[in-house]
């Protein structure tokens, strides 16, 4: 099993999402998050004077998923939140040792 | 096609009342019923001014950052609470009574005087044009807007009672004294220095205490940074912001409009109905000049600068509402906008903190506006205008100086470092604005 992160544009989270249950995917946490990348923020202006924005507003979402479909998974998102321009975000693919459905005390991929 | 509609209807209406009253329309208001109107614009256009400091909190509340909400909202309710008492305690007597061309008032508390009513009913006589109590209420709105203005420059960094000390001084003493010059019939006015509804005498009094109280305070910690860079601080609450300028702009009517001071003929009614249409036309050359500049200079529109650009124009047309054109309203309200779009950065250079704009919109838009009844007012002149705008400045620098620096000697005027970081909001007033926002 794969843990799957990743950090998109706030306003393609609705695309990615469909994107992602259209291939059958069963669960999905999102967060609001701030960060930079290599731009390092943004500069502003505000009554005359320009100040940098340091972290932008990005979403992260996380997705566990079995190893078979990791490929598609990554790809998908790779697609369906691309723009082509800066700030599309990352996606990080780590190990995930375990899982547990809370209700039912399934673990493993059946915990998915 | 609607004017002649509107010419047929007057004469219409005309020959009707010579014919009832046969005697000519418009000169023929009973006196008490001119009283009565008179007193009518007083009430009325005075709780419009009153409406104003609403405007002022919720402008200035907009324009800080949260962590300070609660204290600016406290700082505006008070002040205005302040001024009415001390208005009334030596205030309008200090500005109004006895002044017979000289530079000041009497020191002592005001009374209801009205001789036009009597236990006969009511008494014609010239002097008796509107009752006592209802110009005692537009004037003291008035000196309630020069307190709200210096509230707005000062914000985010004074302790509450430091501030309302000053409140006390400026709409006690400082503000009266300058006004009696004036409007209460001393030397400028003898010279013929002319300010209808107080582009000067309120407007840049209350920059001119803002300008003597961000240099004795100083800027907020972390706002200038030594190599000369500037740290914006974004307002909290920009519909709130705008909602305030609205209000204002609402209020105006009644602040320049009253200033009429009177409303018992055709020809005041009038007046008053040219001050309305100027006032407004002035305030929208303001906005749109303001637009129009800060997108050429900064390629966006940046929506405080609009808001105060509407107040720069409203501030610049006060001094002579009345005499200009529709055009010239709108010039000298445009250049009113394009003064607050240029000075707000100049501030910056210069360290002054200016949370609000209250600088540029009320001192030098006030400037502005009082140099530019020349363009309209031909008994005017330039050199007494100009003599009117630096007297009064000078005293109201130098005595709100005074003040300010005794208070920062005795009480003090800043709260600590650590507590500016945390929010006045917690330290001078023990609640947060938005308690459950995070």
């Amino acid at each position: 099993m794969k843990l799957v992160m990743a950090i998109i544009k706030p306003f393609k989270l609705d695309e990615v999402r469909d994107a992602l249950t259209g291939l059958g995917i069963e669960g999905l946490t999102v967060s609001e998050v701030k960060g930079f990348g290599r731009q390092k923020g943004q500069t502003e202006i505000y009554r005359g004077a320009e100040y940098a924005v340091n972290f932008l507003p990005k979403i992260k979402i996380e997705v566990a998923v079995t190893d078979e479909i990791l490929e598609q998974v990554v790809e998908t998102i790779q697609k369906s939140a691309n723009t082509g321009q800066i700030g599309d975000g990352k996606i990080f693919v780590v190990d995930l040792q375990t899982a547990v459905r809370i209700r039912t005390g399934d673990t493993g991929a059946d915990a998915l | 096609m609607k004017k002649i509609w509107l010419y047929t209807l007057f004469c219409l209406t005309a020959g009707v009342s010579t014919v009832a009253v046969a005697a000519s329309a418009s000169a023929e208001v009973s006196a008490e019923t001119a009283f009565i109107f008179n007193t009518l614009s007083f009430l009325m256009h005075g709780f419009l001014v009153m409406w104003m400091a609403a405007g002022f909190c919720m402008l200035e509340a907009g324009l800080v950052r949260s962590k300070n909400t609660t204290i600016q909202c406290s700082k505006n309710i008070g002040l205005y609470s302040i001024a009415g008492v001390m208005y009334w305690l030596v205030g309008y007597n200090l500005m109004y009574s006895g002044v017979d061309g000289g530079w000041i008032g009497s020191f002592s508390p005001w009374a209801a005087s009205d001789p036009a009513v009597t236990a006969d009913g009511f008494k014609a006589d010239d002097g008796n044009v509107y009752a006592a109590g209802s110009d005692w209420f537009f004037q003291m709105v008035f000196v309630a807007a020069a307190g709200s203005i210096v509230s707005g420059t000062v914000a985010e960094r004074v302790k509450i009672f430091s501030f309302f000390i000053f409140i006390v001084i400026l709409t006690a003493i400082i503000y009266p004294i300058q006004g009696s010059w004036t409007w209460g019939g001393g030397w400028l006015s003898e010279m013929g220095f002319s300010d209808f509804a107080g582009s000067t005498i309120v407007h840049s009094v209350g920059g001119w205490a803002a300008l003597a109280g961000a240099l004795i305070i100083g800027a907020r910690k972390g706002k200038y940074g030594n190599d000369g860079q500037v740290t914006p601080m974004p307002g909290a609450n920009l519909p709130l912001a705008t909602l305030g300028t609205f209000i204002l702009w609402l209020g105006w009517f009644g602040f320049n409009g009253g200033s009429q001071l009177a409303m018992g003929s055709a020809a005041d009614a009038v007046a008053i109905s040219s001050i309305y249409i100027n006032t407004n036309l002035s305030a929208a050359g303001g906005v749109i000049a303001a637009i129009v500049l800060n997108q050429i200079l900064y390629k966006k529109l940046d929506l405080t600068m609009a808001l105060n650009g509407a107040l720069g124009g409203l501030v610049a047309v006060t001094a002579e509402p009345l005499a200009p054109s529709p055009g010239l309203a709108i010039f000298i309200g445009g250049i009113g906008g394009i003064i607050v779009v240029l000075a707000v950065p100049l501030l910056d250079k210069l360290k002054i903190d200016d949370v609000v704009g209250a600088i540029p919109v009320h001192l030098l838009c006030g400037i502005w506006g009082t140099i530019a009844v020349v363009l309209s007012n031909s008994d005017a002149s330039l050199a007494t205008q100009l003599i009117g705008i630096v007297s009064i400045g000078l005293f109201t620098v130098l005595t709100s100086a005074i003040v300010w620096f005794v208070i920062k000697l005795t009480i003090g005027l800043r709260p600590t470092e650590e507590e500016e970081l945390a929010g006045l909001d917690k330290s001078e007033c023990g609640m947060e604005a938005y308690p459950e926002f995070n």
